[in-house]
This record gives C-alpha cells, sequence and structure tokens, in this order.
C-alpha cells in the first residue's frame, strides 16, 4: 500500500465508471474501542460484493481523502481514506489508516467478486 | 438598504446562527428574502437528545424545522434543491452551477450571503461557496449582486483577514433565537432555554453580532 496520490486515483475512478462493479465497503472503530477508552462508542459495519454503477465520480481533499460515487438513484461516500495498492491494476483497493496503522475505512471496486 | 437577498447555504440550520439576525433586520426595513437550502441535513449524527429522528424520518423532520426557522426569521421565500447532504464537492459542477444561476436569473439579488469558499470547515459549505462565486463570476462585473460569505476554519484570520461586514443584530435576538431553537433535532443551547433569553447578557454578547467578509473577485 502506498500513500494516495489523487490523480491517479481520479484516473481509476474514471475508467471504472458506467460499469456494474462489486463494492467492498467498511467503517470500525475496532472491537477494542471502548475497551481502551471508555468514552467511545464502538460500531462497525461492511458490505462486500453488492454490485454497483456509478457514472460520476471523484476523490477530494488533502489527506485523508474523501470519495464520492454517484449512482443512479443514490450515493456511496467514504471519508478517511489515507493508501491505495499500487500493485492492483484491475481493482481499485483503498483504504484509512489511523497513526497506529489500523485500517479505519475501506472502499474497494472491483469487475469480479472479492 | 438591500431590496432582494438570496441566501445559498448547504444545510438547515447553517443559517441560524451566523446570518438569522442580519437577515430578521433586513426583512424588518424592507429587503426580500430568498433562502436556496441545497441538502435536508439527512446525513446529520444529531437525532434529538434522547434520539427522536432516525435516519428516514430526519429529512422530513429537518424539513419542518426549517421552514419553522424561516417563519422565525420572517424569510418570505424558502427553496429547496435536493441535493444530498455531504455529496455536494463530488455533484456535477456544471448542475450546481445551472441551479444557482437559475436563481440568480430570476430573482436578480442585490446581495448574495453564502460560505467563503476554503475557509468554511464542512465540505458541503466549501463546495456551495465556491458554486456561488464561480457563477457570480461568470457574471459582467458590472451584473455581479455584492456578495458577503462566512467564514470560521482555524486558517481564515491569515489568508482572508478580518471580517469587513458586521451587523449589529441585538435587536434581533427574539428573531434569532427562534431560529436557532426551531433546529431542536441538532441544537441544545440552555441559556436559550431560560426566561427572556434575549435579555441574558451572556447571550447578548455571544450572538448579538454578526460578522461577514465581501468577497473580492479577481
Amino acid at each position: 500500500m502506498l500513500p494516495i496520490q489523487t490523480v491517479e486515483i481520479q484516473n481509476r475512478i474514471d475508467s471504472l465508471k458506467d460499469q456494474d462493479l462489486y463494492i467492498h465497503l467498511e467503517l470500525t472503530t475496532g472491537a477494542y474501542a471502548a475497551h481502551n477508552d471508555s468514552t467511545k462508542h464502538p460500531a462497525a459495519n461492511f458490505i462486500t460484493n453488492a454490485l454497483i454503477r456509478y457514472g460520476l465520480g471523484s476523490i477530494s481533499g488533502n489527506g485523508p481523502y474523501r470519495v464520492g460515487l454517484k449512482m443512479d438513484k443514490g450515493w456511496i461516500y467514504a471519508e478517511g481514506l489515507t493508501h491505495y495498492d499500487e500493485t492492483d491494476a484491475e481493482r481499485l483497493i483503498m483504504a484509512g489508516h489511523d497513526s497506529s496503522g489500523k485500517l479505519v475505512v475501506a472502499l474497494q471496486l472491483s469487475r469480479e467478486p472479492f | 438598504m438591500e431590496q432582494r437577498i438570496l441566501v445559498v447555504l448547504p444545510h438547515p440550520d447553517d443559517e441560524c446562527f451566523g446570518i438569522s439576525g442580519t437577515l430578521a433586520k433586513h426583512i424588518a426595513a424592507g429587503a426580500q428574502v430568498t433562502y436556496a437550502c441545497l441538502t435536508l441535513g439527512e446525513r446529520a449524527r444529531n437525532m434529538g437528545n434522547p434520539p427522536f429522528a432516525n435516519r428516514i424520518t430526519l429529512p422530513q423532520i429537518r424539513k419542518g424545522e426549517l421552514e419553522q426557522s424561516c417563519r422565525a426569521i420572517g424569510i418570505q421565500d424558502l427553496r429547496l434543491l435536493g441535493f444530498h447532504d455531504k455529496t455536494l464537492e463530488f455533484e456535477d459542477q456544471d448542475l450546481l452551477d445551472l441551479k444557482i444561476g437559475e436563481l440568480l436569473a430570476e430573482l436578480d439579488p442585490t446581495l448574495v450571503i453564502t460560505f467563503f469558499p476554503g475557509f468554511a470547515v464542512h465540505p458541503d459549505h466549501d463546495a456551495t461557496g465556491a458554486a456561488v462565486v464561480r457563477t457570480i463570476g461568470k457574471l459582467p462585473p458590472s451584473a455581479r449582486p455584492t456578495v458577503h460569505c462566512l467564514a470560521f476554519s482555524h486558517n481564515h484570520r491569515e489568508s482572508i483577514g478580518d471580517p469587513d461586514v458586521y451587523v449589529d443584530v441585538s435587536d434581533f435576538l427574539k428573531q434569532k433565537i427562534a431560529s436557532i431553537l426551531s433546529h431542536r433535532s441538532q441544537f441544545y443551547v440552555p441559556q436559550l432555554f431560560e426566561k427572556n433569553p434575549h435579555k441574558n447578557r451572556e447571550v447578548q454578547e455571544r450572538f448579538g453580532t454578526e460578522r461577514f467578509w465581501t468577497y473580492k473577485f479577481a
């Protein structure tokens, strides 16, 4: 994983638009959030291999980054993204890691199921 | 005196703390105000405390709160533009500019109030302000209305200096407080629930002046 380069990500977002894609979208505070700090509320969710299609998408911000994808009847949104997998040419694999390296958020798009 | 004012903000409640007193003051002097609210703030995290709204009911609840706030201020014309909360920076810019351009052409405002792009913290605020100044910037200089902006990011004074417009709204605190209280799913300001809050000295000092930066087109 490399720190996000917005031009590279924007090119990949553009190359994946207007086609059926499988998405993995995830957000997590970690299972130990409340154990480590009782003021924190632990929460997490993910959805894997839902089929989506968007016609407009972009990356925004100065890092951590936000991505918004406009679908025919709704939106996909992720905030807090920091890294992407530069070795995966077919799929767009992005994640946001906190200062200790832990994953907080993930947004992945692929033409084939994960 | 301003005759026709167009307010362009992204969320219900963006009007209440920063500009509701100014609008009430202009309206008392005879101004006609249109408030174009771009979204219904449907991705807000505040749901009342204890929570009385959920992700399904929040848009309608916030719409009702916004209408109540507009009545409190005296705003004559509320337009809901139907964009989605948190998405404005990703929206089709031509579509945003088209909607704002249509309002400018229809209303021919003498004053436009929006957020200062780049200095308004929330991405929707910055995207709204950017769309407004982009659209007005395309007009010939002689056709451009005055644009007053709200700014509150940590870095704003270094870049844009102090506000150049100060509005004393101390005579319009009743309307301003009623505007804030309208948004009951979003805010709880204990002082405002005391008796005659507009006479409370602390409230007067905190809410009695509104500040704007006049946007300077390049």
